[in-house]
């Protein structure tokens, strides 16, 4: 059994800024990752991010990622695991890592999971087709491994993830023919959406896709307009010549491991899914046990790193109440993070956050 | 319709303008941002604090004309590439258009390329007379392009044609 004070499960944004967090406060901690790179989804972004200036927007995504792991190892407080999948979190406090083809047991004072996300698929006729992609996997490929996943390409989906990498695979030598979103205006920033548009790509509102045909892979695909119900309407159908569909249309938290430990959920439509009830400091239901990120509800790559330091803070504070500055640091944390969500776009974060934030503790 | 295809119309953006009389005095940034999304970095970016204070990160940046000198220190930093520097002080009559610049090939000063709309439609021939590395600002270049004045507030993309005629 290895003893920690800290357990850090995922190290995405969210996971990563936890992990920077105990670094600053010497806190010793093990960060696990499931991938053989750390970064999660930052190391696919290659655009500059929004944000606040102080949040180290400005920056482009693989950077920010780069950035903390080398503080994070320059402190040499927190174990970084990589290629290690946290098996299960039990009763008794111990978390079971499969690492290097061993089964670890650990038994931590605090965990905090931040372990992200995942995509969406949508229903649509021959969807299982070669050629069909979700957005992320056209970013590994694209950002990560340097391979074009096509030529011609149908973006589905105009929140910013579909926005951004139609950006990046015409940056990559796409062609993006067409981006069909079924709302009737677009979800993303519009500064994307103008970036893309500049560069000829139409976006059609009001519109989705009927499916992809071809011989063994995309040859192309169909779209027809939808009402404000989003049923299709009758003759609108549009044929495209592509060989790349790619679908941005959602993400939800994943979270079982949370689950399995017997947190508290509830279901908000808003935070993409099923998330655990939490306090302003993202403690569940189970105590000491920490959700972070994506994984307590979808929002931009910035929310996620606030919340995994909000978390890191007040489970070192839990630990070692003597922290000095804790007051005022996790001051700064939460009005940076209210400041993030207080616009337009924060409506519907701040509408399921009024659910899923319901237990208040010291 | 911005909100449905991504494209400003003109009674949007002409409202991102200075007075006529400033228009003329010497190069302006345009910031053709029109929705509330928490960002802040432009404002930081200004070296003589011409993007007047905000009173929350979603705010709207705005221009303090008087201020501005068209040194095109924010065009490259905004991660919504939103802004544009507008030239019409040349002698020469003509206008220059600088732009954020992220796709290869990289043209050079000299060149000839294709101005695009806001639409991507391809409006007319210009002349690159700036191109700003990108080494100095994380792989972003800034592109000045040359043109007739009466494109200058439609053109807002590039299409370079590089040297086997693509």
């Amino acid at each position: 059994m290895i003893y920690t004070d800290l357990m850090i499960i995922g190290g995405g944004p969210a996971g990563l800024s936890a992990a920077k967090t105990v670094s600053d406060y010497g806190v010793k901690s093990i960060l696990v990752e499931k991938d053989r790179k750390l970064g999660g989804q930052l190391v696919k972004q290659t655009h500059r991010f929004f944000g606040s200036k102080k949040e180290k927007a400005g920056m482009r995504g693989f950077t920010i990622a780069q950035n903390i792991e080398n503080e994070i190892r320059k402190s040499g407080s927190s174990e970084i695991w990589t290629d290690s999948t946290v098996l299960g979190l039990y009763e008794d406090g111990v978390v079971t890592v499969l690492r290097n083809g061993r089964m670890e047991k650990i038994k931590p004072k605090k965990i905090i999971a931040a372990t992200g996300a995942f995509e969406r698929y949508l229903a649509f006729e021959n969807n299982d087709l070669p050629g069909v992609f979700g957005a992320g996997a056209v970013q590994t490929l694209m950002n990560v491994f340097g391979v074009l996943p096509g030529k011609k390409v149908l973006m589905v989906g105009s929140g910013n993830i579909g926005l951004i990498v139609s950006y990046q695979l015409i940056q990559a030598g796409a062609k993006v023919v067409q981006l069909v979103e079924a709302a009737p205006e677009i979800g993303g920033y519009l500064v994307h959406a103008s970036k893309i548009a500049r560069l000829g790509v139409p976006i059609l509102t009001s519109a989705t896709l009927k499916g992809v045909y071809g011989n063994g892979k995309v040859e192309k695909a169909v779209i027809h307009r939808v009402d404000e119900r989003f049923n299709p309407i009758d003759g609108t159908e549009e044929e495209i010549e592509v060989d790349t569909v790619c679908l941005a249309v959602g993400l939800t938290p994943l979270n079982e491991l949370v689950r399995m430990a017997g947190c508290a959920m509830v279901y908000s439509g808003e935070l993409g899914g099923y998330v655990p009830l939490r306090d302003d400091f993202m403690q569940t239901s189970v105590n000491g046990l920490y959700c972070c990120g994506d994984a307590s509800g979808i929002e931009e790559a910035t929310a996620a790193m606030l919340s995994g330091s909000i978390a890191a803070l007040h489970a070192c504070y839990s630990i070692f109440p003597d922290i000095q500055d804790y007051q005022e640091q996790m001051q700064r944390l939460q009005s940076a993070l209210t400041e993030l969500r207080a616009g337009p776009f924060g409506e519907k974060i701040r509408k399921g956050l009024s659910r899923a934030v319901v237990i208040k503790n010291a | 319709m911005l909100k449905k295809n991504g494209v400003a119309c003109k009674e949007e953006y002409m409202e991102k303008l200075p007075s006529d009389i400033r228009k003329e005095r010497g190069p302006f940034a345009m910031i053709e941002c029109f929705q509330r999304i928490p960002c802040d970095p432009c404002f930081y970016s200004c070296p003589i604090k011409a993007i007047k204070p905000m009173s929350d990160i979603n705010d709207i940046p705005r221009v303090d004309f008087d201020k501005c000198n068209g040194c095109a220190s924010c065009v490259v930093k905004c991660p919504g590439l939103a802004i544009f520097v507008v030239d019409l002080s040349k002698s020469s009559g003509k206008a220059v258009l600088k732009m954020a610049y992220e796709l290869l090939p990289v043209p050079a000063v000299g060149d000839e390329v294709v101005a695009l709309s806001r639409e991507g439609k391809e409006l007319c021939k210009a002349k690159v007379v700036e191109v700003r590395d990108g080494k100095i600002n994380d792989k972003t270049y800034l592109l000045g392009i040359e043109l007739d004045r009466e494109y200058i507030y439609e053109a807002r993309a590039v299409r370079v044609v590089d040297s086997d005629g693509k």
